[in-house]
Order: C-alpha cells, then structure tokens, then sequence
C-alpha cells in the first residue's frame, strides 16, 4: 500500500491512484477501525505527500502531491469519525443517504412544501406530546405568557431524546460487528443479501439519529426564543 | 532527473516576509536560525506606507511616513485592509480611514485608490512594499531573490489571498506559499522550544486579529482549529483615540478638524506615540500643534485608557472561544499561549489573554518580528530544508466553510471550516434545458445559512457542456483548496467525458491578465529602467553559471567528459562571456541556456562522483570539489528526501 503512493527507492510522489479512502490506507472496507493507528498512518503519509516537500519539483509532480495530499486528508477526515465512516461506506454501497437527503430537502424548497420526515415508530409517542408542547409555547410566546413548568417538560423530553440519540451510537456499532464478521466470511461481493439487510439496518439508524438530532435543534431554537 | 549547472550550484535564497498591516519585515535562515533582514536604514520593521514623491517615485516605509503629515494625498497606509474586498464591503473603513477610492469605479470592477494623482489597486501597493523588503534582501546577499514564502491572516478568505499572491507577482516574487500568520509564529517558538504539546497563538496585530489553537508533535505543526476577525486590530485603537481628540478639540476649542487631513495625521502620530508610552507609563500627555496656531493638551491615564479599549479588546474574547469549542477543547488544556503582534505588547490584553486562557501568556519572542521569522522557517522548509528543519512540517486548515448557493438562496456547506488543506470535495451539476451548455455556480465562503449572508468567493460557468436531454448530463465538479487556502475548481462531464471549461470571475479580483499587465507596466519601470534590471540579473546568472564551470572543470567528473563534449561547452562558454558584455538580456538568457544545456551530463556526473565518494565514507571536503560557500554540498544533500 504504502509503495503506490510513493516510489519505495527514492521516495518520489507516484499518481494517485483511484481508490477509496479504505483501501488508500490499506485498511479492508471494515466499520471498526483502530482510530489511534490511522491517525499515525496519516501522519507518516503527510510526511511523505505534502505539497510543501514538491515545491521545486516538476510541475507534475506538484499535481499529484496536491491530488494525493487532499485525497489523503479526505480520507482521514472521513474515516475517523464513526458517523462519516458509515456514511462512506453506505455510500460505496451505493447508498445514498446525503444525495438523498439532499434533494428532498431542494424539492421541499423549490415547491414550499415542508419535508417530509418519517417518524421513527419508537419515538411516535414522544414526538407527538413534544410537538403539542412546542405549538403551546409558540402560542404563550404570541400572547406574552410564560409558563416555567412547560419549558421544563419540553427540557426533559428533549433530555430523554439525547440519551437515545447516545444509544443510537451504540446500536449502529453492534451493526459494525456484523458487518465486519459477514466480510470476514466472505470477502467476495457476492454476499449481496447478507450484506444487503445489515447495510438496511445502519441505514435505519442513521435516519433515526438524523431526526433526533434535527428535533433536539429545533426544540433548543424554540426555548432560546 | 535532469538538473542543470546551476542548480547545482546557485544557493537560491528564498525569504519570508511579513506583509503587515502596520509594518512589514523580510527574514531568512541562517543556519540554524532565523534572522530578520535590515532596511538599508539598519531597520529590522519597514512601516507599510507607501507615498509618490513629488517626481510621482513611490517612497516605502520610514521615509515615506512623512508625506503622510506632509501631503497626505499622496500617502497611504494599513492598505492591507482593502486587499480582497470591493467598494461595497469598506463603507466602515472609508469613514475611519483616509482610502481615496477612484470617482469612476464601477461597481464589481476591483478596488482603486488614489495617490498623488494616479489610482492603484490594492495589490499594486502591497508590490511596492513587496519590492522594497525584495530589494533589501538582494542588498543583503548581493544576489536576486525571486522566490518568497508570505504570510497572511489565517481568517483572510479567498479573494484576499488571492490579492496577495498577486501582489508578490507583481513585484516579481514567485510566492512559493502562502503561511498563515499564526501557524508561522508557531514555527518560530517551535523551532525555539521543541517541545511536544498545544499552543494557542493569539495574534493581534495592526489590522488583524487571529487565534489559532495547534498540536505539535515530533515537528509536526497541526493546526486543529482557527478563527479570527480581519477588521479587528491596534488601527481600531487608534481611531478610537482619534475621534476622542478630535471631539476634545472641536468642544474646548471650536475646532472642527475632521476634514483637515493633516491636522488628522499628526493627531494620528501623536496619539499612536501616546498608546505605545502608556504599555510602559502610568499616564502620558497629548500635546499638538493645531492649524492656526492652536495647541491640544490632555494627559491620559492607563486607567482611562484601559477603560476606553475594553469594547474593542473584548472583541477578541468571541473568536477565542469559538476556536475552542471546534477544538473540543477547554482553556486548562492549553499548554501555552504564544503572544504575536504589536497590540499584544498593551498591559490589558496580556491580562484578558491571562484570563481567558487560565496561564501567562509567553512573552520570549519579539510580537514584531516572530511572523517574519516563522515564515523564514517555512522558506527553509521548502527550500529542502536544513538540519534544524528536518522533520518539520506544516498541517494548516481552512478556515472558511465553503459552500456553493442552491435553490432558495441557501449555502449548502462542502467543505466545513477547519478542514486540513489540502482539502478537496466533489459535487455533480447536471441541467434543467434540453441542450444546456453551461451550468452556472457561485461559491461562498462563511458559516451562515444564507447566501447572502456568506461571503461571495467566485462565480463559475462550467461551459461546453454536450447537448444532451435535459437532466442526463453528468458534471463532475471537483473543488480542491490548495495548501495556500486558495480554491481550484475543474470540471469534468462524466458520460461523454469531455473537461468542461471553466471560467472564473472572481469577485473582487485581479483576472491573470491584469496582473500580467501590472508586472510589466509598473510605473517606477519604465522601458528602460526595466530592460536594465533584466540585464543585470541575466549577468548575475552568468556569473554564476561561469563559477560553477569553473569549480566543474576541477572536478573528478570532467574527465568523464568526451573531447567533444568538452569543445562544445567551451565554445558556449566562449559566446556566454562575449554576450554577456553586450546589453541584449534575452541573448544572455539564450547564451545561458545553451551553456546549460551542454553542461547537463556533466552536471549528473558531478552528482554521481559526489554520491559515489559519500558512499565510500569519504566526505564531500575530500572530494576537491572546491571551497567555499558555493560548494554543492547542501545541494547533494537535499536530493535524498
């Protein structure tokens, strides 16, 4: 791995090569990952690409130590956080969640609609008693009332949606594990429907966790005003 | 790789300067150490004025001071300021500065201002300053320097850093990098202390303010978060004191001197002498000389002082816990906080600095030069590096968010702010028109949602887009920030796979062609004075060139050379000495190249038997390669990375 991205006798910068930010590391396409040995990977490999070490090289050589230097931070940047490495890794599974995302939310724009988001069936309940919360305070704040107790219960609600937002993160990472252990069996690609029902289930938690997270916003937007 | 002759020999100097908003310095590696180059006045600072003589010849720096008082028309100062911006975001400068913006600017068209009777842009005046600290240095090593690393706030945006890479060219540096200021005085207390931790560098300078929080580790520099506020600096000080004065005067002596631009200036001396005592004294006295033979007095405390800047001072407070918080950091977790910029030498912001970051700030380094020094060290660095800056090496960030605009006015983010450059994100365009061939984007720089809010970085109109159906073109668009925090954009249509062309307007930018223009048509160079420069720097190179022949021609490698080889590099030799004497630079610069050219194996040969006798445990002193500093010897090194 190390060879590719520099010349091993005289240490020049080589092309980059297309690659994904797993394999650029010489790592398998695996979700748990030893964040403390990446972190020294990635400092020895600046040592070695950054552009500040091919300044007076050929124009050429200058590009692809450009090139390799960011593909080399991106990778980095990607894969050691725990959120950006699943998403990475739906995405070359070509899952994707951000174009997604994305799009609905420019259609929502476009037309005036409101997004739709899907309200995940644990949460039904807890959801709907906020959202009847939050249009009260809205209402008190038209009028000029201030009821202490009611910012105090839509503060605990938004307390218990944090610790499951928490949980979340633990969810996802028992996902890793089969993951991992189903490309361990079996390297081979396959594995589709094997690989295909654990990648739905990340898929699901990540929406999850999104709309906790956007409802925590929206919910500390509203008790600051 | 083929090298040439004089590669192996020219000890190429490349400097690092500090163009500040106040003052401006220029500095290289001495060995091991970092030293600041003298003005030929022996001063280390070269104050960023700039005036046009009454011959309209640009005066820089101390002598030029005067004409601000003098004729202030054909003055300015702290021109950093409008580096990178257009006429529509100075509005608060203009009433607080003395910038002339030019009567015919049209809006969108790039920055100009007045000076004795002519108009310049921004860069065009930071080449001038740029020119000077070049030429100091060349007095210095009796040598041309055209290659300089330049430091910049770590906050400054896109536009304005592209301003200063153009004023480096203009003034004819190549600017190798851009540093950021902060990162730049990390390296020179790195270099001094070599020790492993986290430092916070809190910069406040002349115009500026930046704080940038970083890691070092084993000669790493990693720069984990940064902000600041590139409105923010001693300037703000001093106008604030300036409207005091001037009030104070209007009120006790019914004078209204608010468009007396020299009674302004020498408000403005006396109330900069008057900030700069009170770091040292309890109280000072004001005491100027007024048109019509008034006099203003008024003693100030350090109290009343310390009491007038504390709104401005606070300033700094946001930007410093914002920093932290990208950081995942608290205060306690800092190990040091190194102080940078005159402002820092103010007895209140030591203590709110004290106070923010729980520790006393360290004070060793000199606020004024210690910029200058770092961006020496890095120069050093790029240059191949010497012993003492072996393992060193820069990891910076942006310090922007970068987005691009979409539907409804909003940015959407690509690559979030504190990202380590290079940095790079990809975003696909396709069309809404049955045969669209261009696709327009605009890109922001900024953290507010918003557009409008964010600020405008560049338009682009990816053209040449192949006829196709509407929504069936697949533009690849790849938007990389380079290791000097500048935006690249490329594009590529993804089914036909035909590069889709790129056009940039930058928004409040020089084109590549102005800048071009500006090189060649500087005002202090006439046709003439121009010519004459080429010529004397195409001697330089002769020389040079001639002296390494000569060292060659002593070396173990000329015997490997054919009789031919070696009647053809004489006969070259012979043409280079005759031209060299005539004043035609572009046949000097052709005689050279043909030298080169003919010396090139016996340059590899040179490099060999250095290589060869290394290896065989003798060192290069034994290989009679000649003495001196011009010796190869660093040169040998620096090609095994």
């Amino acid at each position: 791995m190390r060879a590719a991205h520099f010349c091993a006798s005289c240490g020049k910068v080589q092309p980059p090569q297309p690659a994904d930010y797993f394999s650029f590391f010489g790592l398998p396409p695996k979700l748990t990952l030893d964040v403390t040995a990446l972190e020294k990977d990635f400092y020895e490999l600046s040592r070695r690409l950054h552009p500040d070490l091919s300044v007076r090289a050929s124009a050429r050589e200058r590009e692809w130590s450009l090139e390799q230097s960011s593909l080399l931070n991106d990778a980095y940047r990607t894969l050691r956080d725990p959120i950006k490495r699943t998403q990475y890794l739906l995405r070359l599974e070509g899952v994707e969640l951000e174009e997604q995302s994305k799009a609905a939310t420019e259609q929502a724009r476009a037309t005036g609609e409101v997004k739709k988001q899907i309200v995940p069936p644990d949460l039904l309940e807890e959801v709907f008693e906020l959202n009847m919360q939050l249009e009260e305070l809205k209402m008190n704040k038209q009028v000029g009332d201030d009821d202490p107790s009611l910012a105090g219960e839509i503060s605990k609600h938004k307390v218990a949606l944090e610790a499951k937002y928490e949980q979340l993160l633990q969810e996802l990472q028992s996902y890793w594990k089969e993951w991992d252990a189903a490309i361990d069996r079996n390297p081979a690609e396959s594995a589709v429907a094997e690989r295909t029902q654990i990648i739905g289930k990340m898929v699901d938690v990540l929406n999850r966790r999104n709309y906790i997270r956007n409802l925590v916003r929206d919910v500390n937007a509203a008790l600051e005003e | 790789m083929t090298r040439s002759l004089i590669d192996s020999m020219s000890t190429e100097y490349i400097v690092g300067i500090d163009l500040g908003t106040t003052n401006s310095l220029v500095a290289f590696m001495q060995g091991d150490t970092p030293v600041v180059i003298p003005g030929d006045d022996g001063s280390n600072l070269v104050p960023s004025v700039v005036a046009l003589d009454e011959n309209s010849q640009p005066v820089i720096g101390n002598s030029a001071r005067r004409y601000l008082i003098e004729t202030p028309e054909r003055a300015v100062y702290s021109i950093k300021r409008l580096m990178g911006r257009g006429v529509e975001d100075i509005q608060e400068e203009l009433k607080l500065f003395p910038f002339r913006v030019a009567e015919d600017l049209q809006p969108g068209e790039v920055l100009r201002i007045k000076l004795g009777g002519k108009t310049f842009t921004p860069p065009e005046i930071s080449a001038l300053i740029l020119r000077q600290l070049k030429r100091n240095a060349e007095r210095y090593f009796g040598a041309p320097v055209t290659k300089a690393v330049i430091t910049v706030p770590a906050y400054f945006n896109d536009a304005q850093r592209q301003a200063t890479k153009d004023a480096g060219r203009i003034a004819g540096l190549e600017v190798l990098r851009l540093v950021n200021e902060p990162t730049a005085a990390s390296l020179a207390y790195g270099l001094d202390k070599k020790q492993n931790g986290i430092i916070a560098v809190y910069d406040l300078g002349g115009g500026t303010f930046d704080i940038s929080i970083l890691k070092l580790h084993d000669g790493i520099f990693e720069v984990i978060a940064t902000n600041g506020d590139t409105h923010l600096g001693g300037d703000d000080i001093d106008n604030l004191l300036i409207t005091i004065a001037l009030d104070d005067i209007r009120g006790d002596l019914g004078l209204d001197l608010r468009r007396n631009a020299e009674a302004v200036q020498a408000i403005r001396k006396s109330v900069i002498e008057a900030k700069i005592a009170l770091s040292a004294q309890p109280s000072v006295k004001l005491d100027i000389d007024l048109p019509g033979g008034k006099r203003y007095q008024r003693e100030i405390t350090r109290e009343q002082f310390e009491q007038l800047i504390q709104p401005i001072i606070d300033r700094t407070v946001g930007p410093c816990k914002q920093a932290l918080k990208d950081a995942n950091l608290k205060p306690e977790q800092i190990d040091e906080v190194v102080l940078v910029g005159g402002s820092t030498r103010i007895p209140k912001v030591r203590a709110l600095v004290k106070e923010m970051f729980q520790r006393e700030p360290h004070v060793d380094l000199n606020p004024d030069e210690v910029v200058a020094l770092g961006a020496a060290v890095q120069a050093n660095i790029l240059g191949g590096g010497s012993e003492a800056t072996q393992n060193m090496l820069l990891l910076d960030v942006t310090p922007l968010s970068l987005g691009i605009e979409v539907a409804g006015g909003v940015t959407d983010k690509i690559i979030l702010r504190n990202s380590t450059i290079p940095a790079s994100a990809t975003q696909f365009y396709t069309t809404q028109v049955d045969g669209q061939a261009n696709v327009a984007i605009h890109v922001l720089q900024g953290e507010r949602e918003l557009a409008k809010d964010c600020r405008s970085l560049a338009r682009f109109d990816l053209k040449g887009i192949p006829p196709m159906a509407a929504g069936i073109p697949r533009v690849e668009v790849k938007f990389l920030i380079d290791a000097n925090g500048i935006l690249h954009v490329s594009a590529r249509e993804q089914r036909s796979g035909k590069e889709a062309e790129i056009q940039v307007q930058p928004s409040y930018g020089l084109t590549d062609d102005q800048v071009e223009n500006m090189i060649l048509d500087s005002f202090d160079n006439a046709e003439e004075d121009f010519r004459r420069r080429q010529v004397i720097e195409a001697r330089n190179e002769t020389a040079t060139i001639l002296a390494a022949l000569e060292k060659a021609k002593k070396s173990p490698a000329w015997a490997h050379l054919t009789s031919d080889e070696k009647k053809r590099i004489a006969k070259m030799e012979k043409a280079l000495t005759a031209v060299n004497q005539e004043d035609d630079y572009q046949a000097i610069r052709k005689a050279i190249d043909a030298l080169n050219q003919c010396t090139m194996r016996l340059a590899e040969l040179m490099m060999d038997t250095a290589v060869s006798s290394a290896l065989k445990g003798k060192n290069m002193d034994e290989t009679d390669l000649g003495e001196g500093p011009t010796a190869p010897h660093p040169m040998a090194k620096a090609e095994f990375k």
